[in-house]
């Protein structure tokens, strides 16, 4: 319990340092918002053509995608709030040598390198896709219960972890290739499916893969799901509980190899 | 001239350096494509067997996603807006203010090489992924054809060189060019035709569009290739086309002339 109280206030002085930060750089921060807005609103335009041609793509309305779109984007905005700066630093702290500061101090090193800057833009972000989520939920008529909203935060925290350690795991892969760059924009590239019916995906290699190695196919469905009462068995969630379980621990265990197999740089 | 041959083999040899990087981008690259693609099917599959959409067959989409995919290889910038703004911001340019080379035409070669060796390595994935839906890969019409879209791409790779170019100089003006990037490529994403074909848009948007450079970046030559613009239609479209070329070239020399007044060599 003292521990918690102390990583809590730890993470309470981080939020100071990084309204600082931000507030230095006012215009700035509205335009990154602005971004991201922009390609969110591409992402439904994207879905609103299509549902010009059509009335249901692989038995889901036009409505209960947008409901999707938004899900996935208030989890992926959720991500970057937390997390996403921080996991692209860690490349850098490796090649400049910071994370041996780093490892000397009394925290966990882990969840000081995961949680030290705050995107302060990215929970606006996430409140206009909860809002945009609201609205598809208004559109189709539909009013979840209390259960099934409690059941959305739970699945919706899940996929938030699968984002988190999939992440986390590709950039401890910088201890050994320096450059992480690229592995962000690759993680991008997932981000993008995961905001598409899993329905679409016919049985093969492609959806095996995306749904037991790299889940993107359930991170954002199955919360949606789980709200819409759609789901097709509750196997689903399980199984997405089941995956970010999974990965967390799988980073876990590679972070702790990586550590013990690191001999710093330069410094 | 050789000034600027030495510029593209280091070019060449500075870009060869990310070629791994390269090919997990292109490789990753198709993943989105890949749920494009299969959201497509998906419709197609609610329709009636040959029933067309926006003028397209299934066929018909698959090809032009795939050639959307070959026309970014070959066209998209990659590091070029960045590093302009970084040589601004760090003082870097004023070393070509003092040398008798120009700086644009050092970045035009930078990208071109940087083009050359990208689409290199891309060619392995984006070759095999086109090979796999092959069934559904239409060839151009005939060689002509085949020409005039390698001859619009070049055009829609220098508009979108000058694009990203112009954009990069307003780190003269601006601290941090970023956010201006993201934001006009957002609207390059929709209205280039790189997030779906143009035609699936109201005529009167789709119209207003082509006003826009924007559809001569992408949709326009895939839409060549296709063999959906001919007649007088390609030949205008090749004329506007070359016309924001020119457009882009006067834009960016502009520019640049405005900005090198307001330039103070910070750093430098």
């Amino acid at each position: 319990m003292k521990t918690l109280a102390r990583y809590l206030s730890l993470y309470a002085a981080m939020w100071r340092n990084s309204v600082t930060r931000e507030m230095s750089f006012k215009l700035n921060f509205v335009l990154w918002i602005v971004v991201e807005l922009l390609w969110f609103a591409l992402q439904l335009v994207f879905m609103s053509v299509l549902y010009s041609h059509t009335d249901s793509i692989a038995g889901w309305s036009k409505w209960e995608v947008v409901m999707l779109v938004g899900c996935a984007n208030f989890i992926q905005q959720l991500f970057t709030a937390f997390f996403l700066t921080n996991l692209t630093d860690i490349s850098e702290h490796i090649r400049t040598g910071k994370l041996d500061f780093m490892l000397l101090l009394p925290v966990n090193t882990r969840f000081l390198v995961s949680l030290r800057k705050v995107d302060l833009g990215s929970y606006i972000n996430s409140a206009c896709a909860l809002a945009v989520m609201a609205y598809a939920a208004w559109r189709l008529d539909f009013t979840p219960t209390a259960v099934q909203v409690a059941g959305f935060a739970v699945m919706a925290l899940a996929g938030l972890t699968v984002h988190y350690s999939l992440m986390f795991l590709l950039v401890t892969t910088s201890f050994w290739t320096v450059r992480a760059q690229g592995v962000v924009y690759g993680y991008y590239n997932l981000f993008n499916i995961a905001r598409l019916p899993d329905s679409a995906f016919p049985r093969g290699a492609f959806k095996a893969f995306f749904t037991f190695g790299l889940p993107m196919l359930l991170v954002s469905n199955v919360p949606v799901k789980v709200l819409l009462g759609k789901l097709g068995s509750p196997w689903e969630m399980a199984m997405l509980a089941g995956m970010a379980g999974a990965c967390l621990g799988v980073s876990e265990l590679v972070w702790r190899w990586s550590l013990r197999h690191y001999t710093s740089a330069s410094s | 001239m050789t000034k600027y041959l030495h510029v593209l083999s280091i070019g060449v040899q500075n870009t060869l350096v990310y070629r791994v990087n390269f090919l997990f981008r292109a490789a990753f690259g198709l993943v989105p494509l890949m749920g494009t693609l299969y959201v497509w099917r998906a419709i197609y599959a609610g329709k009636a067997d040959g029933e067309q959409i926006g003028a397209y067959t299934l066929s018909g989409m698959v090809s032009y996603y795939l050639l959307v995919n070959f026309v970014d290889a070959l066209t998209a910038v990659a590091e070029d807006d960045w590093q302009i703004a970084a040589d601004i911001k760090d003082g870097n340019i004023s070393q070509f203010l003092l040398k008798p080379i120009d700086y644009l035409a050092y970045r035009l070669c930078l990208y071109l090489s940087g083009r050359a060796i990208y689409t290199g390595v891309a060619l392995v994935p984006v070759a095999a992924f086109t090979y796999l839906l092959r069934a559904d890969f239409t060839w151009p019409a005939d060689a002509g054809t085949a020409g005039l879209f390698l001859l619009s791409v070049l055009m829609a790779g220098l508009i979108q060189f000058f694009l990203a170019y112009t954009l990069a100089l307003l780190a003269f003006w601006v601290l941090d060019v970023s956010t201006f990037i993201f934001i006009q490529f957002a609207f390059e994403y929709l209205a280039s035709g790189h997030l779906f074909p143009l035609d699936l848009l109201p005529a009167w948007l789709a119209q207003m569009l082509k006003l826009t450079p924007y559809p001569y970046l992408c949709w326009f030559p895939v839409s060549v290739y296709l063999g959906r613009v001919t007649g007088p239609e390609l030949w205008t479209g090749l004329a506007i086309q070359a016309a924001w070329v020119v457009a882009g070239y006067a834009l960016a020399r502009h520019v640049w002339a405005r900005g090198i007044r307001k330039y103070s060599a910070v750093g430098g």
